[in-house]
């Protein structure tokens, strides 16, 4: 519970820095398809399931000391690529070609990537499908 | 006015967060959570790379991925229930017997 408490700060922080770029249409997915939607869903499986697991005592795998050290020099190899990159500043809505307010964004995207808003839908009917041939499944396995 | 230095940093850690968290804790749900952390760390390095190239295709595909992750999220919570429901635990060291 406290993980996911955790992350949904993190999204809306991460929405809040979404905003102050200017990018609004990322922020508003973001807080309403993470945060309202994916965490939600979450934090219900969490109540629904037994916080006295096993899994919830011994909390790390055999793998604790590799993974972090892996996870360190992972951080440290994109840190300094990203040193190295220099750094260009970014200023927001200054007079960039592209608008990311909600209806700019919206007009161009419907009119450029209408097939891949197409496509996404087909995606999540898929999506649906196997989420409820998986539940369908499970329910024959037990009786 | 924003570094793009800063935010690609934020976005590095945030995914080796995520890559350690799903290496090393062994409750499911939780792996999936540091999964989902892991995509918050890339779409905030496309939106970076979006905003410093001025393109709109980056935000476009930050769509993409909010689809893959709210697909990927219906279909891994019914599996992981019904994981729970079949060996009683959430620990993946548990889960040796994956096949058919």
């Amino acid at each position: 519970m406290r993980v996911a408490l955790a992350l949904i700060s993190c999204m809306l922080s991460l929405a809040g820095i979404y905003a102050m770029l200017g990018v609004h249409v990322v922020a508003v997915f973001q807080v309403l398809i993470y945060v309202g939607a994916v965490m939600v869903f979450m934090v219900y499986v969490i109540m629904l399931l037994d916080v006295r697991d096993p899994s919830f005592v011994r909390r790390y795998s055999r793998l604790l000391l590799p993974g972090i050290v892996l996870g360190a020099l992972l951080a440290g190899a994109l840190g300094i690529s990203a040193i190295r990159l220099g750094a260009p500043v970014i200023q927001p809505g200054a007079g960039a070609a592209p608008s990311y307010l909600v209806q700019p964004f919206s007009v161009e995207f419907l009119r450029e990537y209408w097939l891949h808003f197409e496509l996404t839908s087909v995606l999540l009917v898929a999506a649906v499908v196997a989420a409820i041939a998986i539940i369908r499944s499970g329910r024959r396995s037990d009786g | 006015m924003a570094d793009t230095q800063l935010l690609l940093g934020l976005s590095f850690v945030l995914f080796a967060l995520g890559l350690v968290g799903v290496m090393v804790r062994r409750n499911a749900l939780v792996m999936l959570m540091c999964m989902e952390l892991m995509l918050n760390a890339v779409i905030l390095a496309l939106v970076t790379f979006s905003l410093e190239t001025g393109t709109l295709s980056g935000a476009v595909l930050v769509f993409l991925i909010f689809v893959v992750a709210a697909a990927e999220i219906a279909i891994a919570i019914p599996i992981v229930l019904q994981l729970s429901r079949q060996r009683s635990s959430l620990d993946v060291e548990g889960y040796d017997r994956l096949q058919g």
